[in-house]
């Protein structure tokens, strides 16, 4: 007897094949820039470039697959991992969304909230960029955007994203989040530390947290 | 063909990938709600996850706009908008597109004119991101699994778990919003900036939330993420003007 396919079961399908047409499409385009205008790539400045910024994004990539799969479910992380900006949009969107429904990440109803969440993310994103484009091309929406007066505004997206967000979760978990809080806290103030590596330092906070939450919840503190 | 770093032929080809990319998203979407009716979940309740997402998305959205403005300069706009659309986020492209630019030679904010460098910037644009695509397909499942299996081995160290990481990530970032503070005893006031930001965000949501309470409404928790959001970000205007 055929076992009939589950949801999840689908959405695993469904992920890999528009993965994979979406990947070799992706690897297409500078293929076919290399045809159409017949220009090779000047291979030392690319081999050059590759070995500098390569190391890290993919083991930064690696990490981030195992931290945010979880958290995301099947189709949203199929959707996330296409559509990027992970960390500082469809992210905490489906988290919201999921913490709005009172739905788990690993339960049918969480993966649907989850899906739906980052799917209207991902389409609200790619439209407004994709407009946004269009007038700057017929217009100097590009030199508003950039304007000194709305500059501090975009400058501070992170903490303005950050705040709310640290409210709902910290306040529900506040015991699990002081040993990690003052360790990220005391890294990035008193180590040379720069805005620029917080991509990097998510995991590692994400393995502190582990570890002392581990800890409290083994000599029942949680 | 003569190149030029925004030749319709680029934007055509942008264009047909991006509209891809909104396909799934559609299909996804469609799927999820679908089989959300069929297992009898509350219809308001989904209508409500829309809307919030995409009020939410708004802002962050304009804001992935003004990275492709700034890479624009080098890369004229097509690229910037492929690579912002799918999977790139403006830090991770920034520092891919000036490392090879460096390499090339060139300056970052000067257009590119010959195709040989351009397709040289793209190549390494697309291989340092590309890692996510080409390992979820691989791996989500296992890793699904392998959570599944830790739930029924102790639920409760499971759910946990699955805070525990997103804790985890909320503190990498609240570190990040003091990571200049120290100067601020040397007398660089502008350094609280961001902490004051994320402050007025975080007071934003409890004033939702101590809304939420008194006026019996449930409808603004589910706009408390956007509003604090979009009310940071206009409370680090003045902020700025003020310590900047």
């Amino acid at each position: 007897m055929k076992k009939e396919m589950t949801y999840l079961d689908s959405v695993h399908r469904d992920g890999k094949i528009w993965g994979f047409t979406l990947l070799a499409l992706i690897l297409a385009f500078p293929l076919a820039i290399s045809i159409i205008f017949k220009a090779v790539p000047e291979w030392g400045a690319f081999g050059r470039a590759i070995l500098s910024v390569l190391p890290m994004y993919w083991a930064v990539g690696i990490i981030e697959i195992f931290t945010y799969i979880p958290m995301l479910g099947a189709g949203g992380s199929y959707l996330s991992f296409v559509t990027g900006n992970i960390s500082n949009l469809k992210l905490p969107c489906a988290l919201d969304a999921m913490e709005k429904a009172d739905v788990k990440a690993n339960s049918e109803e969480g993966e649907i909230i989850s899906t739906i969440a980052i799917a209207v993310s991902s389409i609200v994103t790619t439209l407004i960029v994709a407009i946004g484009v269009i007038l700057m091309m017929v217009s100097n929406l590009g030199a508003v955007l950039e304007s000194e007066i709305l500059k501090p505004a975009f400058d501070q997206l992170l903490p303005a994203l950050f705040g709310g967000l640290a409210v709902v979760f910290v306040s529900k978990n506040w015991k699990m989040s002081i040993i990690p809080m003052v360790v990220m806290l005391a890294l990035f103030i008193f180590t040379p530390l720069t805005s620029g590596e917080v991509g990097i330092m998510a995991p590692v906070g994400v393995i502190i947290t582990l570890i002392s939450s581990r800890i409290m919840y083994k000599k029942g503190m949680l | 063909m003569k190149f030029s770093i925004n030749h319709p032929i680029l934007y055509v080809m942008v264009s047909v990938l991006i509209l891809v990319v909104l396909a799934q998203s559609v299909y996804f979407l469609v799927r999820a709600y679908r089989r959300a009716l069929q297992i009898g979940m509350d219809k308001s309740r989904l209508k409500k996850t829309i809307t919030s997402a995409a009020l939410f998305t708004i802002a962050p959205a304009i804001s992935i706009l003004v990275g492709v403005v700034a890479l624009a300069k080098s890369l004229g706009l097509p690229l910037p908008w492929l690579r912002l659309s799918i999977i790139g986020s403006l830090s991770y492209e920034t520092i891919a597109a000036g490392s090879t630019l460096n390499e090339l030679g060139l300056e970052m904010g000067a257009g590119i004119s010959s195709a040989s460098a351009f397709v040289t910037v793209a190549w390494v644009m697309t291989l340092g991101i590309v890692i996510g695509l080409v390992l979820t397909p691989l791996l989500s499942k296992k890793i699904q699994g392998g959570m599944k299996k830790l739930e029924n081995m102790d639920k409760k160290w499971s759910e946990i778990f699955s805070n525990a990481m997103f804790l985890g990530m909320i503190s990498a970032f609240l570190g990040y919003v003091f990571w200049d503070f120290a100067s601020v005893f040397s007398g660089k006031i502008s350094a609280l900036i961001p902490a004051l930001v994320m402050l007025s965000s975080a007071v934003l949501m409890l004033i939702c939330g101590l809304l939420t309470k008194v006026l019996k409404a449930r409808w603004i928790t589910d706009y408390a993420l956007p509003i604090s959001l979009v009310g940071g970000m206009a409370m680090a205007i003045p902020i700025t003007n003020w310590l900047g």
